[in-house]
């Protein structure tokens, strides 16, 4: 067949949080490359059924990577060999023919395994609970283009806004930590002045909440931004530190 | 169809009195409240966390009520509405273009072919302007202009430049600052937030809804949550197609189950059908994959003018680049020249459609027409136009390997560069749960907002409209008008969850799961859904006859027989159990396919994103018959999946605007 390869793939494979998890070995043959990779998962799992077998969970969603829910450590890459792109943006014609490529969950001890592929992220959104806001009501608000902003400063902040807080950064991370992730959050709030009034309050809460739920510290590896899918930079995190300081300095 | 469809009586709209600019007014200055002391003693269920859900979840936990929050994903801010690109629109007139909140009054109903509740659409253009003025309290980072003020770009239907963006992520940005919200709202206690929860149905109590039946996904069981009112924020129901530009999990069983318990469904045949979309490109597809609108503020949208030409594009043999400016043929521009590629999307699908069914056809298929950025890139650079669809281009080379960007050939002197290949698909539903004036269905307490009511878009939606409705009803619609049904319910205690309606509830839908489960049959989930997909597709799609949805209704009850009897659920219920979540959404994805067709075929005209071929002009155009169709269909459930629902009719009533053809041609 022209423009399908065959190849392996080893999958984790864990029933439930208590159980033991292996590795299992499946084949798929002749996969076109224009398939993309979640699709060929797809595949996987209708040739599961119809042998009366479970299919392999894994978290996706939107399929367009936005949603930020799917993951996957593929081949020791948190969203596999493409640079700036999701799981789920990933395409058969990466791969070559013969090819035993492994897929394994995040591997955190914040995010503990539910089954097969899929983990808990839920830590990620209770970090955001401790301060990931704006505190403001809603009616009230002032016209829209009462406080003009800087379009250098608005970019920048819009290129913070944009992790999608799916945790490959943690997931890459030597220490498991979430720097990457809370560094986002607090340079967009940073960067602009609807952020300003509580911007000590923030990065403090932030980083409390990070520690407390069993996220490593940071120790300037850069893993998490060179296998961030939305190339959120690292200077997020040198920024994140110069607010924790300028607050801690306060107190 | 062996019941024969019949017409009740008319219902009520609940509409203010007054002329349209002050109806809302009007509203909130009569309606009742609810007093602070109150407020914490009513709890409200909140299904889903879209830009509706959200939304409301977050401005309903600062109000004082206690909000139970669900949604299927492992965190809220997955909602789909985080996809969305293009923009929210709001009628502040920044760009001095003449607009006003009656122009995006207008622009919204002529877009919606004059179909829309007319009250609504005014209230959905008059909030418009507080959504940005929230979201940008909030920390929206919107796109900017150097002097630090918002920037704006236009959309199709709209001849003014009023639409918000952030890059190609507005929703995206949008509902992070709705998430937030409800962030700060979770911690303070007032919002509890259930993740990977899936609503199996509504409790109702002495005729009020009152509660919900939810499976927790990670283990498979179901939970009984009681509150004073439910509200769903659900989405829409496109993956009833499979294939569309919804994310997997799209399904449309909360709505099913409102619908189950009395709740009209309103206009299902209203699809609409984005015309730049990435074409099919095998079996094996899972989803199709949208590139945003605003790429027509600079691409022009072409086939070739020769079927010569088009064929050998089909065969292989030339690339789009190849063919040079005065062989290529701009039809939007040609046919509509005043609002040229910036037509509205069911116009600009339907144009598509005729020229690849007349062979004009760019790919292999014959099902694409060419999006192109020659001309732009060499009137404005590159470096400009990356600066605007840059994520946009990479996203396309990413699926297709074709960089949109970059120089193919020069002909003449002039430079083409690679276009995009796109073609129409099913994107968002106009239709939806039955709502009043208050956003209320037809079951008393209970609320549908966003995508998953049916109210303010008519027969087809405008870009960056879905964005301001969404938050316009979480926002600033429901907080308000779900106070005027809980002002009298305040002395209602608090329901136990042990009452035997919530044990019958619960014990229904455990029943439903043994079911699936007990099927035993040979096929997988998928397989019967793409075959119910392919035939709303075939037959229900772009273009339907009166013999297409018969054809639809027969074929989907063949569905219906094989899912009941083949269908193959592996696993247990011991814990999560993927496939029987996907069992239970196709079960009402099949209900949800027969009341489109049912809706299609009772409507015999064309207007917006419902298009039958028998009432067309001979230009091709939707020819809307306003005598016997000016009115909004709802269906009332007759107590089976099985048979055919009973249409009810809500007059619509025009007073500010003239009801007239619509034109973007000159």
């Amino acid at each position: 067949m022209d423009n399908a390869i065959s190849f392996k793939l080893k999958i984790w494979r864990q029933a439930s949080p208590q159980e033991k998890g292996r590795f299992e070995t499946y084949e798929l043959r002749d996969i076109p490359t224009d398939t993309s990779f979640l699709e060929a998962l797809d595949i996987l799992n209708e040739q599961l059924i119809e042998k009366g077998e479970e299919p392999v969970a894994f978290d996706h969603d939107c399929r367009e990577g936005i949603c930020g829910m799917c993951s996957l450590y593929i081949n020791g890459h948190p969203h596999g060999p493409a640079t700036g792109a999701t799981t789920c943006q990933l395409y058969v014609r990466r791969f070559r023919d013969g090819e035993t490529i492994t897929v394994e969950p995040w591997r955190s001890a914040a995010f503990p395994v539910i089954k097969d592929l899929m983990v808990n992220r839920n830590a990620l959104d209770q970090i955001q609970q401790a301060g990931g806001y704006v505190s403001f009501n809603t009616g009230g608000a002032q016209d829209a283009n009462a406080i003009p902003i800087s379009k250098v400063d608005a970019d920048e902040a819009m290129d913070s806004a944009s992790c999608i807080g799916c945790g490959a950064c943690v997931a890459a991370c030597k220490n498991g930590s979430a720097m990457l992730f809370v560094a986002a959050k607090v340079s967009q709030f940073a960067l602009l002045p609807q952020g300003k009034p509580e911007a000590k309050r923030r990065v403090k809460a932030m980083l409390a909440k990070m520690d407390e739920l069993g996220f490593g510290n940071c120790t300037n590896t850069g893993a998490c931004a060179a296998e961030c899918p939305k190339n959120i930079k690292l200077s997020n995190i040198s920024r994140l530190n110069r607010e924790f300081v300028s607050a801690k300095c306060r107190d | 169809m062996e019941e024969k469809i019949k017409t009740t009586a008319v219902i009520d709209s609940k509409i203010p009195e007054g002329p349209v600019a002050e109806k809302w007014t009007n509203y909130k200055a009569h309606q009742k409240l609810v007093n602070p002391a109150n407020k914490r003693r009513l709890d409200i269920i909140v299904v889903g966390t879209g830009l509706a859900g959200a939304s409301a979840a977050a401005t309903l936990g600062e109000m004082g009520f206690n909000v139970l929050n669900f949604c299927i994903q492992d965190s809220p801010r997955r909602a789909h509405s985080i996809a969305a690109q293009g923009g929210i629109n709001a009628a502040k007139n920044y760009q001095n273009d003449g607009d006003s909140v009656y122009r995006l009054f207008y622009d919204t109903v002529k877009g919606g072919d004059y179909r829309a509740r007319e009250a609504n659409v005014y209230r959905l253009a008059e909030v418009s302007n507080n959504i940005s003025d929230q979201c940008v309290a909030q920390g929206v980072p919107f796109a900017r202009e150097y002097g630090g003020l918002l920037a704006n770009r236009s959309v199709g239907g709209a001849q003014v430049s009023r639409t918000f963006y952030a890059k190609g992520q507005t929703g995206q940005q949008l509902l992070l600052g709705a998430y937030s919200s409800l962030n700060r709202q979770i911690k303070s206690g007032k919002v509890k937030s259930f993740n990977r929860y899936e609503m199996q149905d509504v409790v109702m109590i002495d005729g009020r809804a009152r509660g919900s039946i939810a499976k927790n996904l990670v283990t498979c069981k179901l939970e009984r949550f009681a509150a004073h009112a439910v509200v769903i924020a659900t989405g829409g129901y496109g993956n009833t197609y499979f294939l569309s530009t919804n994310a997997m999990g799209c399904n449309v069983s909360a709505a099913m189950a409102c619908y189950r318990k009395g709740a009209y469904f309103a206009n299902p045949a209203y699809v609409q059908i984005h015309p730049t979309c990435i074409p099919r490109h095998g079996d094996n597809q899972s989803k199709l994959t949208l590139m945003s609108e605003s790429l027509r503020n600079d691409g022009r949208i072409w086939v070739p003018k020769d079927i010569e030409d088009a064929k050998k594009l089909q065969a292989g043999q030339i690339k789009g680049s190849d063919i040079p400016e005065e062989k290529r043929d701009y039809y939007l521009e040609r046919r509509y020249p005043a609002f040229g590629n910036l037509v509205p999307r069911d116009v600009a699908s339907r144009a598509a459609k005729e020229r690849c069914d007349k062979g004009f056809g760019v790919n292999n298929t014959g099902q694409a027409v060419f999006l192109d950025f020659s001309e732009a890139i060499n009137r404005l650079g590159i470096d400009v136009i990356r600066q605007r669809y840059g994520n946009l281009f990479d996203m396309y080379e990413e699926i297709t390997d074709v960089n949109p960007g970059e120089k193919a050939s020069t002909i003449a002197g002039v430079d083409y560069y690679n276009p995009m290949m796109i073609y129409p698909a099913i994107h968002y539903t106009m239709g939806g749960i039955w709502v009043d004036y208050e956003l209320q269905t037809s079951v008393k307490g209970l609320f549908a907002i966003g995508e998953c009511n049916f109210s303010d878009h008519g027969a087809n939606r405008l870009g960056a409209s879905a964005l301001m409705q969404g938050l316009a009803d979480g926002y600033f619609v429901l907080p308000y008008t779900i106070q005027n049904y809980l002002s009298d319910q305040i002395t209602v205690p608090r329901f136990s969850t042990d009452r035997p309606e919530f044990e019958e509830a619960e014990e229904r839908c455990q029943k439903e799961m043994d079911q699936l489960m007990a099927i035993g049959g040979k096929r997988s989930v998928d397989s019967i859904h793409k075959e119910l997909g392919n035939v709303m597709w075939d037959y229900v799609g772009m273009g339907r006859t009166k013999q297409s949805l018969e054809t639809a209704l027969e074929k989907i009850k063949d569905i219906r027989k094989e899912f009941e009897t083949n269908l193959f659920v592996p696993g247990s219920q011991d814990g999560m159990n993927i496939e029987l979540d996907k069992a239970f959404r196709l079960r009402d994805f099949i209900t949800m396919g027969e009341l489109i067709a049912y809706d299609a075929l009772n409507r015999e005209e064309s207007c917006g994103g419902h298009f039958r071929e028998e009432h067309q002009t001979e230009e091709g155009e939707a020819k809307r018959d306003d005598e016997n169709f000016f009115y909004v269909a709802c269906w009332q459930y007759n107590g089976d999946d099985t048979k055919a629902p009973s249409l009810i009719k809500e007059p619509l009533h025009y007073e500010a605007i003239k009801v007239q053809t619509r034109n973007y041609k000159n």
